[in-house]
């Protein structure tokens, strides 16, 4: 099944000169290996390709049921540099929440995972 | 059997600019025993810097006098301690405005001001070169020498023992330049507690209790998608106060009858803010583990927190510096519908023509489209064909100021001479403005020596 990262995660987003710290945080605690699972660095990486210019690197943090990824290259230049409108980053945090993954159909049943909306005959990538 | 003896401490400022009403709500709305204020970010030395070069007296966040005016009465008259980084680049300034302001005179030696000196490398920096201290950029690797004529500022951030060190001294108000946004909630709970400076676990917990709280109402219910439709009465919003226990646990909270709303998510999505490595946030007191950091609802707006680990610091402290790094302008025009991002590619496509024929020479120019994916990019998907409007928002950056400025005067002639219905210019034109640019580093913490003052 499809899931769409917003409806099972929220996050929060800041700088650290020219990168991005984006940490998304399970909606339930129950819903966390899924993201520890599925929502890997290559699967983000590939995300933002395009966007950033930089690694991804991933942290696990189980006890906040968390992960934390620095998307390196992501702010043209960062800080005062930057021309972007969103120079510190503080909304990186719902475009990682764009991200849709595809969860076997018996872990989604069992977490009561909710479906992507609209995505579920789309054609998969 | 007496209850365990808990510290009360208040934030009441995240950032120069915050609510100007916090400080007060946070000392009058319930018992607290500190008040944290944070008013310096990354660039704002540089800013505080230019204001001293241009009068010897100013280089602090003037903001901090009508907050100390505010709770002035909290502090002398019930002896609750405020702890501020203020001072910017001139702390002995800033405590001089401060006692000298009405109720600063009047309070007498009511009023024991502390003042944390040393942070200031600028004086030092070619002895320190000299000696062998490159500064290299943390993010580049390039030695300080590449920009040392352009340096403005540059302050170590100090930890938790000059602060308390000003504690201990009697000192009611302390006020200090650079130092780290959680040793300001760190220092009163080391103070009070009688914490040692190799006990880590414990300073690791009062590190993770500022980080919570340093950035005021953002753990509080401010700027929390979980469940953000339905966080009561942020007009009113309730700023954290942490009520800390001898043993490192502590609580964080808000007072009754404000608005906001504490909550493990809302504390949660405040730690994972700017976290960096988890393993390692390392600060000049201590490394603090936040992937050992629990928490626990307490009750309504209450949010234990617990199990927090740390280790030794690292020799080094962090050195903020600032340069100037050229000029940039931003410019906007709003282009509505029919076909409202059509006309104002149309018009980005003028403006950089233009641009080319003049021979501006730019080290950066951007264009976004702001409600057509300026923030998300390509991951919006494509825009809409019905947007009701569009800004085009373009920005250059390079080391002339006159090309810069050149730029700002092509913006307003598109309005009758590019393409159709175009409005949003009564801004005027574009703000040249002079680029502060960050630069990290690293020193070796002997040759940093912190002091205190009282005045």
């Amino acid at each position: 099944m499809r899931v769409r990262l917003l409806d099972i995660a929220h996050a929060r987003s800041g700088d650290k000169g020219d990168t991005a710290n984006v940490g998304i945080l399970a909606l339930r605690p129950e819903w966390y290996e899924v993201l520890a699972q599925y929502v890997t660095r290559d699967r983000v990486a590939a995300h933002f390709s395009g966007l950033i210019t930089g690694d991804v690197v991933r942290f696990e943090l189980p006890n906040l049921g968390a992960l934390n990824f620095l998307l390196h290259g992501a702010l043209d230049g960062g800080g005062t540099l930057s021309l972007k409108t969103d120079a510190q980053g503080k909304v990186v945090s719902t475009a990682l929440l764009r991200m849709v993954i595809d969860v076997p159909d018996d872990l989604a049943a069992r977490l009561h995972l909710p479906p992507a909306p609209g995505l579920q005959s789309a054609t998969r990538r | 059997m007496t209850a365990p003896r808990v510290v009360r401490v208040a934030s009441g400022q995240g950032f120069w600019g915050d609510w100007l009403d916090a400080p007060r709500r946070q000392v009058t709305g319930g018992p607290v025993d500190y008040l944290m204020l944070d008013y310096l970010a990354e660039v704002t030395m540089s800013i505080l810097q230019k204001q001293k070069e241009r009068d010897p007296s100013l280089g602090y966040a003037r903001d901090f006098l009508g907050a100390v005016e505010s709770v002035l009465p909290a502090v002398t008259g019930r002896g609750v301690r405020v702890v501020a980084n203020a001072g910017g680049v001139n702390p002995q300034a800033c405590a001089a405005a401060v006692r000298a302001l009405p109720g600063g005179k009047e309070a007498g030696p009511a009023l024991r001001i502390g003042v944390v000196l040393g942070d200031d490398l600028l004086p030092r920096l070619d002895e320190l070169i000299a000696a062998g201290h490159p500064l290299a950029n943390m993010e580049t690797g390039e030695p300080l020498a590449t920009v040392r004529d352009r340096v403005l500022s540059a302050n170590a951030y100090l930890g938790s023992a000059p602060i308390v060190e000003a504690l201990a001294g009697g000192a009611n108000i302390v006020i200090t330049g650079r130092s780290t946004d959680t040793a300001l909630t760190m220092a009163p709970l080391r103070h009070e507690f009688g914490w040692a400076a190799d006990d880590y676990n414990r300073l690791a917990a009062g590190i993770v209790a500022g980080h919570i709280i340093e950035c005021g109402a953002q753990c509080s219910g401010g700027n929390c998608l979980y469940d953000w439709r339905d966080i009561p009465d942020l007009g009113e919003v309730g700023y954290p106060i942490v009520e800390a226990s001898a043993d490192g646990t502590f609580v964080v909270t808000k007072h009754p009858g404000t608005g906001g709303r504490v909550s493990t998510q809302s504390v949660a999505e405040q730690l994972v803010y700017e976290m960096g490595d988890p393993h390692a946030y390392i600060t000049p007191d201590v490394i603090a583990d936040f992937t050992t950091i629990r928490l626990a609802a307490d009750g309504a707006d209450r949010v234990r927190v617990y199990g927090i680990e740390g280790r030794p610091a690292t020799p080094s402290l962090k050195v903020s510096i600032a340069y100037r790094a050229g000029y940039k302008a931003v410019g906007t025009l709003v282009y509505a519908w029919p076909d409202a991002f059509d006309k104002a590619q149309l018009a980005d496509r003028v403006l950089r023509e233009r641009l080319d024929r003049l021979g501006l020479r730019f080290d950066r120019i951007l264009t976004e489209f702001v409600g057509a994916g300026a923030t998300h990019g390509a991951l919006a998907g494509p825009p809409s064909e019905d947007l009701p409007e569009v800004q085009l928002r373009v920005g250059v950056r390079g080391n002339s100021r006159a090309d810069v400025e050149r730029f700002t005067r092509e913006i307003a002639p598109l309005v009758l001479n590019g393409p159709p219905s175009v409005t949003g210019f009564a801004g005027g034109r574009p703000k040249v403005e002079e680029v502060v640019a960050y630069w990290p580093a690293l020193i070796d913490k002997r040759v940093v020596q912190p002091s205190v003052t009282f005045q």
